[in-house]
């Protein structure tokens, strides 16, 4: 268990000053991630996204570590030929410091464009550490629809209206892809929940081996909510179930958290402006599906790890 | 309001002289409303700290000491997940506030 008060007497790698909007859940990922780490030395690689471009406008930085961007779809490449590089040199006697290596990307630079990249990076054996901050659609250009966007919310590419009501996939299940890597770890986060993230980024970084992290970040100027309600939403992201906290330790299933009394999908999705068509009359079967199709997920997680639901 | 950087200030070639010059930046000029923090309700719990997506809780030692108004863009999530009661922080209006 980390150790909260020694872990802030550290510098964070993070400073204020960043430019993400206020509210915004995916700087507190960031900063608890550097709360976690404390003061080992690391190389953050970013993918292009609202983290990348709000924390490193010009002539500012808003990192106090080492930091490469280099394009949307290749901070994992990226990340591994710099931890290649830093092998190659301890190798030779020039560098002998433990560095790790975060790569931090947004569900659009992870779920989609930087799959490829991602999934080669993790097959390699590279070791380092892949946080992915989901907040379920292309914030940075305009609320465009991802792979990571749940069922039925409305984005700018997939509108609710007369006729459809909102996106019609359901998202993909990006951790379990992960886990099916054969990764020493993988695990799911929610920075509501700080102790239970922080335990899995100091684990994360012990492994050898490539790990992947991905974290609950709420959105409020896609998801439509006041802005004060960030943590609170994501809480309730987690007692719902739609967002479950587990790990994959080697290959074994793990459930972190398990709420006492599983909360009705209908209680996190009403405070969410991108689901109000929903509550109309005839929205009342689509959440119906919803509830129904998270309750699938969640019976199929416990199976997975072993739990009696 | 943060100034902007005149031709003559701006690093040559994108060159950042300092890590984490962000700092330098002022972002305190986006609220509209601002956490008070109340010191004799606070039970130290360290929430705020934690929650504070903009770094803008100030600590010393093991203990929260006030508020970055330099930096906090007023979102609000320290003063609704501050657990104490009464709370000891509460959001009020930027110009109530003088």
């Amino acid at each position: 268990m980390p150790n909260l008060k020694e872990l802030m007497q550290h510098e964070s790698f993070f400073s204020p000053g960043h430019r993400m909007c206020a509210g915004c859940v995916a700087p507190l990922v960031v900063r608890q991630v550097a709360l976690a780490v404390g003061d080992t030395p690391v190389v953050v690689a970013n993918a292009t996204g609202c983290l990348e471009v709000a924390s490193t406008i010009f002539p500012y930085t808003a990192w106090r570590c080492s930091f490469i961007h280099n394009a949307f779809a290749n901070a994992a490449a990226t990340l591994s030929g710099v931890e290649t590089a830093y092998r190659a040199l301890k190798k030779q006697g020039k560098i002998n410091k433990e560095i790790k290596f975060i790569a931090f990307g947004g569900d659009g630079g992870t779920y989609d464009i930087g799959l490829q990249s991602l999934s080669g990076a993790m097959e390699r054996g590279h070791n380092m550490l892949y946080i992915c901050y989901d907040n379920g659609a292309y914030m940075n250009t305009g609320i465009q629809r991802s792979s990571a966007t749940p069922l039925f919310a409305d984005t700018t590419t997939s509108p609710a209206g007369q006729v459809s009501s909102g996106k019609s996939q359901w998202r993909k299940d990006l951790t379990a892809i992960m886990a099916a890597h054969n990764i020493p770890y993988a695990a799911q986060v929610a920075p509501s929940h700080f102790m239970d993230l922080m335990t899995k980024v100091q684990k994360a970084l012990s492994v050898d081996g490539p790990s992947f992290i991905n974290a609950m970040a709420h959105c409020p100027r896609g998801w439509r909510y006041d802005t004060r309600e960030g943590v609170e939403l994501t809480r309730l992201s987690v007692e719902t179930c739609y967002w479950p906290l587990y790990e994959v330790d080697h290959g074994k299933w793990k459930l972190s958290y398990k709420p006492k009394e599983k909360k009705p999908i209908e209680t996190w999705i009403r405070k969410q402006g991108r689901f109000r068509h929903l509550f109309t009359d005839k929205g009342q079967t689509e959440i119906k599906w919803l509830q129904q199709r998270v309750d699938e997920e969640w019976s199929k997680l416990l199976e997975r790890c072993k739990e009696v639901g | 309001m943060s100034r902007l950087l005149s031709w003559k200030e701006v690093p040559v070639a994108g060159w950042l002289e300092k890590k984490g010059n962000a700092k330098e930046y002022e972002t305190g000029d986006w609220r509209t409303i601002k956490p008070v923090w109340i010191e004799k309700n606070c039970i130290q719990c360290l929430r705020c700290f934690v929650y504070c997506p903009d770094l803008a809780i100030l600590s010393q030692g093991e203990k929260v000491a006030g508020i970055d108004y330099q930096h906090c863009k007023g979102c609000g999530i320290c003063a609704n997940e501050c657990p104490s009661k009464p709370k000891a922080l509460e959001m009020v209006a930027e110009t109530d506030s003088e």
